[in-house]
């Protein structure tokens, strides 16, 4: 019998999730994220005033004043939005706070009158608790969700189009605010059915933390959908089982934790977008920068007394250039650079080669962008080793000749030059 | 500068869309008729009257605020009209929706969207397809051979955010070309890039031109309207005047439009000059 509970709890959730994952992307990409927390807030008075009328706790009917109330609120965002002048942000903060308090006193109102058994049931609306999830919740849950799923795959070219560019979509002729009202909706009626297990305060969380956290593994919005259905879906069952585990703890929190959890490990974690991965790249970046400046600086150091290679004080090269010690180090295991008596550096045969190329490259760009400041754009980026493959080839001659003739023109001795990385 | 694609399908869309632009050169391509446009109830357009009677290059110009844009939207229905109206190829604009071509200003989505280039210039197809069927292998190549038009046929898998301001401009352009459309409307296509974007938008014009189609152009640089448009809209709230380049670009007509700001005033007299010149 707890087995079967426990699995109509789970399932619920997931779906649950799921859903909201599904929906709550778009919300996001759309930046709609908030808009979800006023419609799951503005929900409650719905919810109570159902409640009173019926004077019981029907399913139905609390689910159908939720969505109307919720509603409500949305259009009354956009409303203050439009006819007075009030900011979208202001807005959401006025009718998600009016809206909830009305809600809070309404099942106040409900806790004096009636007998003390419905009091949980509403309070549930509010945290959410799960555990109560009977078959009849999960069955609207599954009903939602499948509405979800089939809407979106049907409408998934045109959702897209929709989410991306308005504009384009209302000149193609696209319905584009009725679209967008149907997202709405669909987000609406997820929210909704959600409310008893995850509650009016959190359930937005639902719709936003998995889409974000799934946002970080892709730049696919196709992937990004089932990802982020998949965490909703996996967070909410685990959120559930916490929430088990400690008894009186409410669902809401414990969905919210597990998501956030999912969350925090994609901004971190994630392969090219998460938090570890940019520093990464950061420091990679910088380093090489620091090693095509060190090289650089030696080379124009040595660049009058060539075939020689001058030997130069460590510490004053560092300072010049401000690079860290760091790249003295990296440079010698690289075999560009030997550490001479006295603290001094000087390029190896190899380390010339490569320095020459560096600081050809580097001319290269630099008289480029003088000469050609307008169309540096239509190259892409700029690195001083890719001016050969960027630049049309006989850009780069007119341009080696120039610096030919100021006699800036590096040379890499032709035995050597292959060895070179 | 653009690889100008020669494959069997570009010519063939080329070929029909100019039969197409001759069948229809009875109706104006474009008729806006006394169209007012307000926002707050405060007008930003007053009472425009433009007549496009047949396939051209269109300039419009005006100073910041002068509702270039606010007409291109108006036109296309992007924003109510506080009266007027408007048909396109003969037709009220709601039905030559399929024929129209848009491109928006860059700044109006967000570049950090989920999609590759590839899927930005597939949108340009959607409108074809209609409801609920997904771009196919067909329709892939077509976007392909647009994107191979503007040069941005390598980047088709990148996605968006990567590209520079050119490319990303490019990519609305080959999402535009795309559509397959009689009539484009494309607003500040030139803003912000870098010269050999210029240069590709300037050739993807004269081709358009070439094959009987229609551009109207917000641009916002004087010195090059007359080399690159043939006919040329001065706006600054209300329509300044209309007409051949040659006509309504003049001086008397600038003064009008910009009110005697004489810094962007002197652009416009170089070009003018020049022209004077080379007769």
């Amino acid at each position: 019998m707890i087995a079967y509970n426990t699995a109509v709890v789970l399932a619920g959730a997931s779906l649950l999730g799921a859903s909201a994952g599904l929906v709550g992307s778009f919300a996001v990409l759309r930046r709609r994220a908030l808009l979800g927390d006023a419609l799951a807030h503005a929900a409650l008075p719905g919810l109570c005033v159902a409640f009173l009328i019926l004077d019981r706790r029907s399913l139905p009917a609390m689910l159908v004043g939720a969505f109307v109330s919720g509603i409500i609120g949305v259009g009354l965002i956009v409303a203050l939005r439009r006819s007075t002048r009030t900011k979208e942000d202001a807005a959401i903060g006025i009718v998600l706070s009016v809206f909830f308090g009305i809600g809070l006193a309404l099942s106040r109102m409900i806790q004096n009158r009636s007998a003390s058994g419905s009091r949980a049931g509403l309070d549930s609306y509010i945290f959410g608790s799960a555990a109560t999830m009977r078959i009849a919740d999960l069955w609207w849950i599954a009903g939602v969700a499948a509405l979800c799923l089939v809407v979106v795959l049907l409408l998934y070219k045109e959702f897209k189009l929709v989410a991306f560019d308005m504009g384009f979509a209302r000149v193609q002729g696209w319905p584009a605010g009725k679209l967008d009202l149907l997202l709405m909706g669909l987000i609406a009626i997820t929210v909704v059915v959600g409310l008893p297990a995850a509650g009016a305060l959190l359930i937005a969380a639902m719709l936003i933390l998995p889409a974000a956290a799934a946002r970080f593994w892709t730049e696919r919005l196709g992937v990004m959908l089932v990802l982020s259905s998949l965490l909703g879906g996996i967070t909410a069952a685990c959120g559930t089982l916490l929430s088990a585990q400690f008894s009186g703890l409410p669902t809401g929190p414990t969905i919210v934790l597990a998501g956030a959890t999912a969350f925090l490990f994609s901004a971190l974690f994630a392969r090219r977008r998460g938090g570890l991965a940019r520093r990464l790249a950061q420091r990679r970046f910088r380093r090489r920068l620091e090693m095509q400046s060190l090289l650089r600086r030696l080379y124009d150091l040595s660049e009058s007394s060539l075939p020689n290679r001058v030997a130069v004080p460590a510490g004053e090269v560092l300072r010049r250039s401000s690079l860290s010690p760091g790249v003295v180090r990296r440079a010698a295991s690289h075999g560009w650079i030997s550490m001479e008596p006295a603290d001094k550096l000087r390029l190896t045969e190899a380390g010339l080669n490569v320095a020459a190329r560096i600081a050809r490259g580097h001319r290269l760009w630099h008289l480029f962008l003088v000469e050609y400041a307008d169309q540096h754009g239509s190259f892409g980026e700029l690195d001083v080793e890719n001016a050969d493959e960027r630049l049309p080839r006989e850009l780069v001659e007119s341009l080696e000749a120039r610096l030919a003739a100021e006699g800036r023109l590096p040379t890499q001795s032709q035995q050597a030059s292959e060895a070179a990385p | 500068m653009t690889a100008i694609h020669t494959s069997q399908s570009m010519q063939d869309y080329q070929r029909s869309a100019a039969t197409a632009a001759d069948g229809a050169a009875a109706a104006p391509v474009l008729d806006v008729h006394d169209v007012t446009v307000a926002y707050h109830h405060r007008p930003v357009l007053w009472d425009v009257d433009l007549t496009i009677a047949s396939p051209s290059l269109v300039g419009i110009v005006g100073p910041n605020g002068a509702g270039k844009s606010t007409l291109i939207k108006a036109i296309l229905g992007l924003v109510p009209l506080a009266s007027g109206n408007v048909t396109a190829l003969g037709l009220p604009m709601a039905k030559a929706r399929r024929r129209i071509g848009y491109v928006p200003q860059r700044e109006s989505v967000d570049w950090d969207f989920p999609v590759s280039v590839l899927d930005v210039v597939l949108m340009g197809v959607y409108g074809q397809l209609g409801w609920f069927r997904r771009p196919g292998r067909r329709e892939r190549e077509w976007a392909m051979q647009c994107l191979d038009h503007v040069g941005l046929a390598d980047l088709a898998r990148q996605q968006i955010g990567q590209l520079s301001g050119g490319q990303q401009q490019r990519t609305f352009l080959a999402r535009a070309l795309a559509q397959r459309a009689d009539l484009y409307f494309m607003d500040e296509p030139m803003a912000g890039v870098d010269a050999a974007t210029e240069q590709v938008v300037f050739s993807l014009l004269r081709e358009l031109r070439s094959q009987g189609k229609t551009v109207l152009v917000v641009h916002h640089d004087l010195r090059t309207v007359i080399e690159y448009y043939e006919q040329v809209v001065l706006l600054n709230m209300r329509l300044v005047a209309s007409g051949p380049t040659a006509e309504v670009f003049t001086r008397e007509n600038l003064q009008k439009t910009y009110g005697g700001r004489l810094d962007i005033l002197d652009d416009a007299a170089d070009a003018l000059a020049a022209r004077e010149r080379s007769r």
